[in-house]
């Protein structure tokens, strides 16, 4: 997908956080390994859609990325450029252009600032002066997410949950990023405003060319907006592919069963869709299964699943740029659909 | 000394003007908006308990402040003893000669037994000294504890360890009898033990002591707060924009601090007004010809089976100030954190 440097390239990528207990001296007795080896990159003005269950080490990427917090191993570049463990100082010219857009509106906005001081504060701390001054580029940025310029001085518990996810749009855009990181950015609003929200930054994405980290749980939303999607499953990528291939042709069972408990509007006379019910918990990210991770919970695991990790490879029958992390990757005769074993039936 | 008026009560609004001419709560229209500083004003404002509460606080502050001034005006001062110029003013006794206490038109609040001293104005500098090393206690008490909670919330692993473990030690003193036992201490650092001790010493001493042992309390509970701010994703976006540590400390957190720091502070004055008295009365605070409200009740306490009129203007007026305080802390609380439950 990528033949020169990408803008975002992340290898290796790990994190793992302690677990310290031990009485009466506390050490470490343990590790969550939230995200463990993650391979990807991020081509300019491309969006990555990012997709798992809770729980799988999504958010936990998405702010390793933003350095929010320190990678345990791995390497992430941005440009070229090594920032796994730049400091604030060497960060800082690097900040301004990659943001990040959060889950929570009524979190991720101080209470006791204007919207005004909540957008102008980026260009604040980073010294830009925009044309205008910064109260006119606010203003811009307002018009340009949808809200009124005049609510400047507003508040933000005087919006509501996407009026408000829009301001933190707005605060992401202040600084012109060239990637930003959505960590959820839809999940906490209502549905009638998620599609508005997800429309505003596929209108950002496309108009200013700017590339995402699109960070969700529900494939409907990523498949609208992101060009390249990988699947997590315990920390790790089980398959990463162009949108198309990947919601047309899933090589990992996990991806699979996921694509098949997206609910779907269907008229009565056609069949029910083939579903695929995953049995059990997602296991402990403290202690994750040996091999495949997915194993303990996949119809059709081996031995050799429990000894061997998949390496995350072009399987056969893959497109380039597919990859899949399978022993037994799935094909369209592998899984029996049940509509397929009643056609027969209906036949007869 | 800023005292905690109700304008100090709700620090992010700047005037209440607007507010004034537009007394209903209607929903913001144009570019007017309401701050949540505006709101707890506007909330505070119909209190009723608040504001009496307020304008009671008001009028001994400015009492105290302006004692000089209402000493010169009524023309007496605290330390003369009027009743050696004037043998008429007491009995046989030494308790004063006139009914009530010896209240008159030249004497308002009647005058001391013994020595003869004017009781208005001694309550008048007794209530300005009292309060002025409350507030400065108070103030010093809540700096240290903001400072110290946040820092500790902020930086959390082992300072916060190390200054918790410190504030469970503080907290575990019994703080009476520790103060009794500390001012001693604390006047031998400055003064030699045969040397007399200014008053200016007592009172800072006061301050120090009454500070020292008052600040955990602050800053274990802005150190939770903090430890509850710092992981909101506000904060962690100004960190992605690249925002300095002072920053995050004092432009995104501090404002969301306020409101703990004024509560506290409103609770903790008047309890600072009562240790000090206490102090004065069990003789390690202020002594006698300072005027005090502790050294007035202490007086009063050993004549007041005889002249129940000189007991009764300090206690009374002290009960008033405590009590008009403490519904203001009370008021204040509910205007800024209407969500807390009484």
């Amino acid at each position: 997908m990528s033949d020169t440097t990408p803008l975002l390239d992340v290898s290796g990528l790990t994190k793992h956080f302690p677990i310290r207990g031990g009485f009466p001296f506390p050490r470490t007795i343990g590790a969550v390994q939230a995200v463990d080896g993650l391979d990807f990159q991020v081509a300019t003005g491309e969006s990555l859609g990012l997709v798992g269950e809770s729980g799988c080490g999504k958010s936990t990427t998405g702010r390793l990325i933003t350095r929010l917090l320190e990678p345990t191993a791995g390497k992430i570049s941005y440009r070229g450029q090594d920032i796994t463990h730049a400091g604030r100082k060497r960060l800082a010219p690097i900040r301004s252009e990659i943001q990040m857009i959060f889950q929570d509106p009524y979190a991720s906005l101080n209470p006791r600032q204007t919207v005004g001081k909540i957008i102008a504060g980026p260009m604040e701390i980073n010294d830009i002066n925009p044309a205008g001054g910064r109260e006119k580029r606010v203003r811009e940025l307002l018009e340009i997410v949808g809200l009124n310029p005049e609510h400047y001085n507003r508040f933000p518990h005087e919006f509501s949950g996407g009026q408000r996810q829009r301001i933190g749009v707005a605060r992401a855009l202040a600084l012109e990023p060239k990637l930003i990181v959505a960590d959820e950015p839809v999940s906490a609003l209502d549905v009638s405003i998620q599609a508005q929200v997800v429309n505003l930054l596929q209108k950002v994405q496309q108009e200013l060319g700017i590339a995402f980290v699109f960070i969700a749980h529900d494939l409907a939303v990523v498949r609208h907006f992101s060009q390249r999607v990988a699947v997590m499953y315990l920390g790790k990528i089980v398959e990463i592919a162009d949108r198309d291939d990947l919601y047309g042709n899933p090589r990992h069972p996990y991806t699979r069963a996921l694509l098949s408990a997206v609910p779907e509007a269907t008229a009565d006379e056609t069949p029910a869709r083939e579903r695929i019910r995953l049995v059990g918990d997602v296991p402990s990210p403290i202690s994750p299964p040996s091999g495949c991770r997915f194993r303990t919970r996949c119809w059709k695991a081996t031995d050799k699943c429990a000894s061997e990790a998949p390496p995350l490879v072009q399987v056969e029958g893959n497109k380039p740029g597919h990859l899949t992390a399978c022993h037994y990757p799935e094909t369209a005769e592998t899984v029996p659909s049940p509509r397929l074993a009643k056609d027969p039936e209906a036949a007869a | 000394m800023t005292p905690p008026t109700p304008s100090a009560a709700a620090p992010l609004e700047v005037t209440d003007a607007s507010v004034e001419t537009s007394p209903l709560p209607s929903t913001p229209k144009g570019s007017d908006s309401r701050s949540p500083g505006r709101l707890a004003w506007t909330r505070f404002k119909r209190d009723r308990t608040g504001v009496i509460s307020a304008y009671i606080v008001i009028f001994f502050i400015v009492i105290a402040v302006a004692a000089p001034l209402i000493a010169k005006l009524y023309g007496k001062d605290p330390y003369t003893t009027y009743a050696s110029q004037n043998p008429d003013l007491l009995n046989a006794f030494s308790y004063p000669a006139g009914p009530n206490g010896g209240m008159s038109s030249q004497f308002w609040f009647g005058i001391e037994p013994q020595l003869g001293r004017d009781v208005f104005t001694f309550l008048l500098y007794a209530i300005r000294n009292s309060l002025g090393i409350a507030a400065a206690a108070a103030i010093l008490t809540t700096v240290l504890g903001v400072l110290i909670g946040v820092t500790a919330g902020y930086l959390g692993g082992k300072v916060d360890y190390l200054v918790g473990r410190v504030i469970d030690i503080l907290l575990s003193f019994p703080s009476t009898l520790f103060f009794i036992a500390f001012m001693p201490v604390v006047f031998g650092f400055f003064v030699a033990p045969d040397d007399d001790i200014p008053t200016s010493l007592r009172a800072i001493s006061l301050i120090i002591v009454l500070s020292f042992f008052g600040w955990s309390s602050i800053a274990r509970l802005l150190r939770g707060q903090v430890l509850g701010l710092r992981e909101r994703e506000f904060i962690e976006a100004a960190k992605i924009t690249g925002a300095s540590p002072m920053r995050i400390v004092f432009k995104e957190l501090l404002p969301n601090l306020w409101t703990p720091i004024i509560i506290q502070f409103t609770l903790l004055l008047p309890l600072f007004v009562t240790s000090e008295a206490g102090l004065s009365f069990l003789g390690v605070g202020m002594i006698d010809p300072t005027p005090d409200w502790g050294v007035m009740i202490a007086r009063g306490a050993q004549f007041y089976t005889e002249d129940f009129t000189f007991m009764l203007f300090p206690g009374l007026s002290m009960v008033i100030f405590v009590l008009a305080f403490n519904l203001l802390g009370d008021s204040v609380r509910d205007a800024l954190d209407p969500k807390s439950k009484r």
